[in-house]
């Protein structure tokens, strides 16, 4: 059984349909990001679990239970759940300690308890040393752990994550993601994950939901959403991605300026009529010469139109002979070509994924 | 709040004796020439009184503001002094600097020139005018200063650098980036001018002439007419209700970046030898609204008899004992003026509190609209407000009349607005977050309240207490209609007691008022921060 389900949660905003339809299952002890852009409705999904909000349609069920339906919703308070907020939600009139402890004082837990697992945790997140102090005295790296420490010294039964890194900086924010999934690791506590951050998402997640205007677009392992995007917005806002549209023109597929044969995509049966892929930069070759034929991949003749250096790389902008279409390819730092020269495009058509 | 209003409606269209609907109030109450002439006086009073703050505190706001003037702490401390002096102590010492022979500046006069009569008379439109304006400016200066202070050097850098001096570019560009803030302002004066009845009532009645407040106030001396007082408020309700609508536009208008901007880089204007002239001009504004007056207040509050003048054997603290010991009404006036603030500004408080955290929460569907019944009372002159609960609560179902509710509600009902800008603030600046985090982690919403929010609010609610019981110890418009023999306050007897001319015994009630509102604001300034009191939140 999973720990928690949704389905088919819709919630509106007077006219506005800010989520839609949306189902997750849940398994104990995963780990699943809602990864979109602003505005896509994943706090707001966010904020029905945690039971801020009731949904306008659909139930969310929590080991069998349900808990929120548009009749009645169990309030945050009784669901068992933790949550780390964008703003840390410390709160300034207690300290690090007390803000840890208030969520055992409130399950009334006998006293001696407390201490030793406020204690306990505070060590874990690092923050021992800075127990009795108050959160104003803290920097926002600090204040996040503390709301880890709070969150998680509760055993919650789930625990909801907010874009809870969007206020660090740069290099704070990349620490804090292993962090969190080291914590993860540790106390296998299942866990929703909201943020707008492809990187943050792909570090810590099991799985993540990737949303667009209220709806869940897809739902797959980080290496998986990469690699098989099923819609253009999945590949366009995980890493960066060339669309290709093609025709289906009896055993080959017709793109602008070249052709495919069915015979070498993944699943010729399923090509039909007009057909779009996403093909990663980095899953394209270049060649100054035209290299052996292979039965595995298409060669297609181009020029150079633009390129940068980037240092871990090289970034080239290719147009194919015969076609309007630029393609980003790009290629190891050795490899280099001058703008107008002509190159040869080696791809692997099995590498294309195709996408609504 | 609305019981009141409601029946104000209802009862400036009844018959007094039979109880049907009539048009006669309003006949009666706009029939007499006597009652036009005393609108039309409101009306000139009003827009000359703003005028004359305009003189005052724009001048004033820039000086402090955006020049190098010098002993700026000073004129700043000069100013809140004339905040806090109530208006109507203000207008007892103008009586005494500008009484006609009596006044010390006539007699100063008449001391230097020798002649038989001094030129000064406060008893007149001009003396009314000018006793207003100076306890009202203050509110010019700091609407002007707030949008002085936005107004980035930038702005004016760009002037400068097109080739424009100092004083174009204050005329062209500065005062234009803060013209609304002044519209704004000027129509604050304006409206506080018209509704208020201490001075007019202190200058006016014994100079023979009438405004709107003064009218309506001899329309309830025995018998009380309430159904045309009712009718007569009528037009003071509407001018002020559609003004704070302008003003609110005003305000609100887009494109002007000086309400909106950021600070950007300022610097001062440097003006050479021009800017003793400018403290120059702000200690003679501020010498007529608080160091001559507090002078002659102090003066008179410690004397045996005040035309005696300054000396030594001429002290005495008689008339202080008098007030707080001797007398049992003044003493019983001072204990109810203290007792029906502190219990007026409790309920504002949770009041607003309560509508503040509702509205901001969203606890309840509609809740916006319970937001704008809680400003509602800002856009009420108080002697309005009071005709309204007289109206309401001398007639059953609820009968309060003649005791300390009456006007412990009408004080609270009057400062409620005060107390809802001041919650709403400080409910604004507690993250929602902080008790969603509480409540997430299995704490009921009381428990949060109590944990999270109460801890949270308890500074800026301090604060908030303090800003509505200074004006409801001072309150006066909406006391006057209300009080009753052993629920006088301060405010009622300093009035009552103006026309025996013990001007000793008036300065020495006002003077513990001073006293006792220079106290809490220090407190304020501990708890809050040197700003509580004169902020923008008017609007």
């Amino acid at each position: 059984m999973s720990k928690l389900s949704l389905r088919g949660v819709t919630r509106r905003f007077g006219s506005v349909t800010a989520v839609e339809a949306f189902d997750l299952e849940l398994q104990s002890g995963e780990f699943v990001s809602l990864l979109g852009p602003s505005g896509c409705g994943k706090t707001t999904t966010l904020r029905m679990i945690a039971g801020f909000l009731a949904p306008s349609e659909g139930t969310i069920e929590m080991d069998g239970q349900v808990i929120s339906s548009p009749a009645s919703s169990l309030p945050p308070e009784k669901r068992g759940m933790s949550m780390i907020f964008q703003s840390y939600a410390i709160w300034p009139n207690m300290t690090v300690a007390e803000n840890v402890a208030f969520g055992l004082e409130v399950r009334r837990r006998p006293r001696a308890e407390i201490r030793t697992r406020v204690d306990e945790i505070l060590d874990v997140v690092q923050m021992k040393a800075l127990a009795a102090r108050y959160p104003q005295e803290l920097s926002g790296g600090q204040q996040q752990r503390v709301a880890l420490a709070r969150a998680i010294v509760v055993q919650p039964a789930v625990l909801l994550l907010d874009e809870p890194l969007s206020n660090l900086d740069a290099n704070l924010r990349e620490e804090m993601r292993y962090e969190i999934r080291r914590l993860h690791d540790e106390f296998r506590i299942t866990t929703i994950y909201v943020t707008h951050d492809q990187a943050e998402a792909m570090v810590t997640s099991d799985r993540i939901a990737v949303m667009n205007g209220g709806r869940v677009e897809q739902v797959d392992a980080p290496r998986a959403l990469y690699a098989r995007p099923r819609t253009r917005f999945v590949a366009g806002f995980i890493g960066r991605t060339n669309f290709l549209d093609g025709e289906v023109r009896g055993a080959t597929v017709a793109f602008d300026g070249f052709a495919i044969e069915t015979a070498r995509f993944t699943d010729p049966a399923a090509l039909r009529g007009t057909v779009s892929f996403s093909l990663r930069p980095q899953s394209v070759a270049l060649h100054a010469a035209a290299p052996a034929a292979s039965d595995r991949t298409a060669l297609i003749l181009g020029r150079v139109v633009q390129r940068a250096y980037l240092g871990e790389h090289w970034d080239y902008a290719v147009r194919p002979d015969g076609g309007a279409l630029r393609l980003r390819v790009t290629a190891r730092p050795h490899e280099v070509f001058e703008v107008d020269a002509r190159v040869w495009l080696e791809l692997d058509p099995r590498q294309m994924a195709p996408i609504e | 709040m609305i019981n009141p209003l409601a029946r104000l409606l209802w009862t400036s269209f009844q018959h007094p004796d039979t109880g049907a609907f009539t048009l006669e109030n309003y006949a009666a109450a706009y029939g007499r020439w006597r009652y036009i002439d005393a609108l039309i006086n409101s009306v000139v009073v009003g827009l000359a009184a703003a005028l004359a703050c305009v003189v005052f505190g724009v001048p004033m706001a820039w000086a402090v503001s955006r020049t190098d003037m010098p002993a700026k702490g000073l004129v700043w401390a000069a100013i809140l002094g004339t905040f806090i002096m109530p208006n109507y102590l203000g207008a007892v010492a103008w009586i005494l600097l500008a009484g006609p022979n009596a006044g010390w500046l006539n007699r100063a006069y008449m001391g230097i020139t020798g002649a038989a009569a001094g030129p000064f008379n406060v008893y007149t439109m001009t003396g009314l005018v000018l006793v207003i304006a100076c306890y009202s400016f203050p509110y010019m200066f700091v609407f002007t200063r707030s949008a002085l202070d936005l107004v980035s050097s930038e702005m004016e850098d760009a002037a400068s650098t097109l080739g424009a001096g100092i004083v174009r570019t204050t005329l062209r560009v500065t005062l234009p980036l803060v013209l609304p803030a002044i519209l704004g302002a000027f129509i604050v004066e304006f409206l506080e001018a018209i509704a208020l009845f201490g001075t007019p009532a202190l200058i006016a009645l014994p100079g023979r002439f009438q405004v709107i407040t003064t009218t309506l106030w001899q329309m309830f001396e025995f018998p009380p007419k309430l159904q045309v007082a009712a009718a007569y408020s009528m037009p003071l309700l509407l001018i002020t209700v559609f003004l704070f609508w302008l003003q609110y536009r005003i305000i609100a208008r887009k494109g002007f970046v000086a309400l909106t901007g950021k600070g950007g880089e300022r610097r001062l204007v440097r003006l050479g030898p021009w800017r003793w002239v400018l403290l120059g001009y702000c200690l003679f504004v501020t010498s007529l609204s608080f160091f001559l007056p507090m002078l002659v207040v102090l003066q008179a509050a410690f004397a045996k008899a005040w035309g005696r003048g300054f000396s030594l054997d001429n002290l005495t603290l008689r008339n202080i004992r008098f007030v707080l010991v001797d007398q049992p009404a003044t003493r019983t006036a001072t204990y109810n003026t203290f007792l029906y603030a502190a219990a007026a500004s409790l309920i504002a408080l949770v009041l607003a509190l309560a509508i503040a955290y509702i509205v901001a929460r969203r606890l309840v569907p509609m809740a916006r609209a319970l937001s704008y019944v809680a400003m509602a009372p800002f856009v009420i002159p108080g002697i309005v407000l009071a005709i309204g609960f007289y109206a309401a609560y001398t007639a059953k179902p609820l009968v309060l009349y003649g005791t300390a509710w009456i006007l412990i509600l009408a004080f609270a009902t009057r400062f409620l607005p005060i107390a809802y800008t001041n919650s709403d603030a400080a409910i604004r600046a507690i993250n929602p977050e902080l008790e969603d985090a509480a409540r997430i982690l299995g704490g009921g919403r009381f428990l949060t309240l109590r944990r999270v929010v109460g801890p949270l609010l308890k500074r800026g609610l301090a604060g908030a207490f303090i800003l509505v019981f200074i004006p409801a110890t001072r309150e006066l418009s909406s006391a006057i209609f209300l009080y009753t023999t052993g629920t006088q306050v301060l405010s009622v007897l300093l009035f009552d007691k103006s026309d025996e001319g013990n001007f000793e015994l008036l300065s020495s009630m006002g003077l513990i008022l001073v006293v006792v509102t220079v106290a809490l604001i220090l407190v304020g300034f501990r708890l809050v921060g040197r700003d509580f009191l004169l902020r923008r939140t008017a609007s």
